[in-house]
């Protein structure tokens, strides 16, 4: 199964997404969090993410999913073609829809894709 | 990375008209130094626009090089440059961090012992590539792209014109200082202070400004010996 790590600026808002994804996703999903510094401080820390990634890597490929700024920097550091993929979406939106198509089966790609799909995907149907 | 470590004699900088390790451990070292020294000043910068972590977050980073620096003794020009840049990209936490981090590690894997003045300009080159890279940023958004590009312009250009180490040093840092200030009528269009629109004209970007530091450092070590 294709994993899903968090990676966010605040160890707090990647570990309550991680609950709420794997709460709508099911508790299969395989869903880590890598927030803020090491410290527990804001921030980034590449550490944290390369844990993260390990703990949910079964061999079939990980999505990480960043918030904004350093995280985005440091995840596409850990990016490998076809591998570790960085997702560029909306953080929670983005995340429960890599989770849950991960979660059926589905291959990186379209893990990927499925992901990709949350930034245009409208919540008041009509605007 | 070089693999072959260069034959300096008695931990000078230069060596035959070329920059030896000791040069580059040299160079981190006064990096750590300035950042320390305008520790406050970054952070200044960076709390008119950003959110008030650039000075202490370089400090910290810096430090961690001098001491991964310490731990394991570099034995090439480009073990220098690998090390510190992963290290930046492990120890700081901001943006500055994986940017600054993979601007080294580049310069590192570019540059080939013995390191000549054509060789370093060639190498500052692929840092500021992959800065602009990584960040996705162009000279005009308001970023360190605005001070690092100029001064690996400058940088090129002396070695085109047969101009000495320290005056290629002192014309890339001068390049890198105008370009810093060059920043402050700029709008960001990248990071955090994107967000301010037109907010963002007025103030010195905080990334320009510690690039401008690590360019002048080049100066303050070349005229030493």
């Amino acid at each position: 199964m294709v994993g899903i790590v968090l990676v966010a600026h605040s160890a707090g808002l990647a570990a309550e997404t991680a609950a709420l994804v794997r709460g709508i996703a099911g508790t299969g999903a395989r869903v880590a969090a890598a927030g803020g510094t090491e410290d527990g401080g804001v921030g980034t820390s590449l550490d944290l993410i390369e844990r993260a990634l390990a703990s949910v890597d079964q061999g079939d490929g990980v999505v990480l999913v960043p918030d904004l700024g350093s995280s985005v920097l440091t995840a596409r550091l850990l990016a490998e073609p076809g591998r570790v993929v960085v997702a560029d979406v909306p953080f929670v939106e983005g995340a429960i829809a890599a989770a849950v198509t991960a979660g059926a089966g589905a291959p990186l790609a379209a893990v990927l894709a499925a992901a990709e799909e949350a930034r245009t995907v409208r919540k008041l149907s009509d605007s | 990375m070089g693999g072959s470590p260069d034959h300096e004699t008695g931990g000078g900088f230069m060596d035959l008209g070329t920059l030896t390790t000791a040069f580059f451990v040299a160079w981190l070292e006064e990096i750590a130094e300035q950042v320390r020294v305008h520790r406050e000043r970054l952070t200044a910068l960076d709390a008119a626009i950003g959110d008030a972590d650039h000075g202490a977050n370089l400090d910290r980073g810096f430090t961690e090089v001098l001491k991964a620096l310490a731990d394991s003794p570099p034995t090439a020009p480009g073990q220098v440059l690998v090390s510190a840049g992963t290290t930046l990209i492990r120890r700081v936490g901001g943006a500055s961090g994986p940017l600054y981090g993979s601007a080294f590690r580049a310069m590192g894997n570019a540059v080939e012992p013995p390191v000549t003045q054509a060789g370093f300009a060639a190498a500052f080159e692929a840092g500021v590539v992959a800065v602009e890279r990584l960040g996705k940023a162009a000279p005009g958004d308001k970023t360190m792209v605005d001070a690092l590009a100029p001064a690996s312009l400058a940088l090129a250009l002396a070695v085109r014109d047969g101009v000495g180490v320290r005056e290629a040093f002192e014309l890339a840092a001068r390049a890198a200082e105008e370009g810093a200030r060059a920043t402050i009528p700029m709008q960001a269009r990248k990071g955090r202070a994107s967000y301010l629109g037109e907010r963002s004209i007025g103030h010195e970007d905080p990334g320009a400004a510690s690039s401008a530091l690590i360019v002048a450092c080049l100066v303050t070590v070349s005229s030493r010996r």
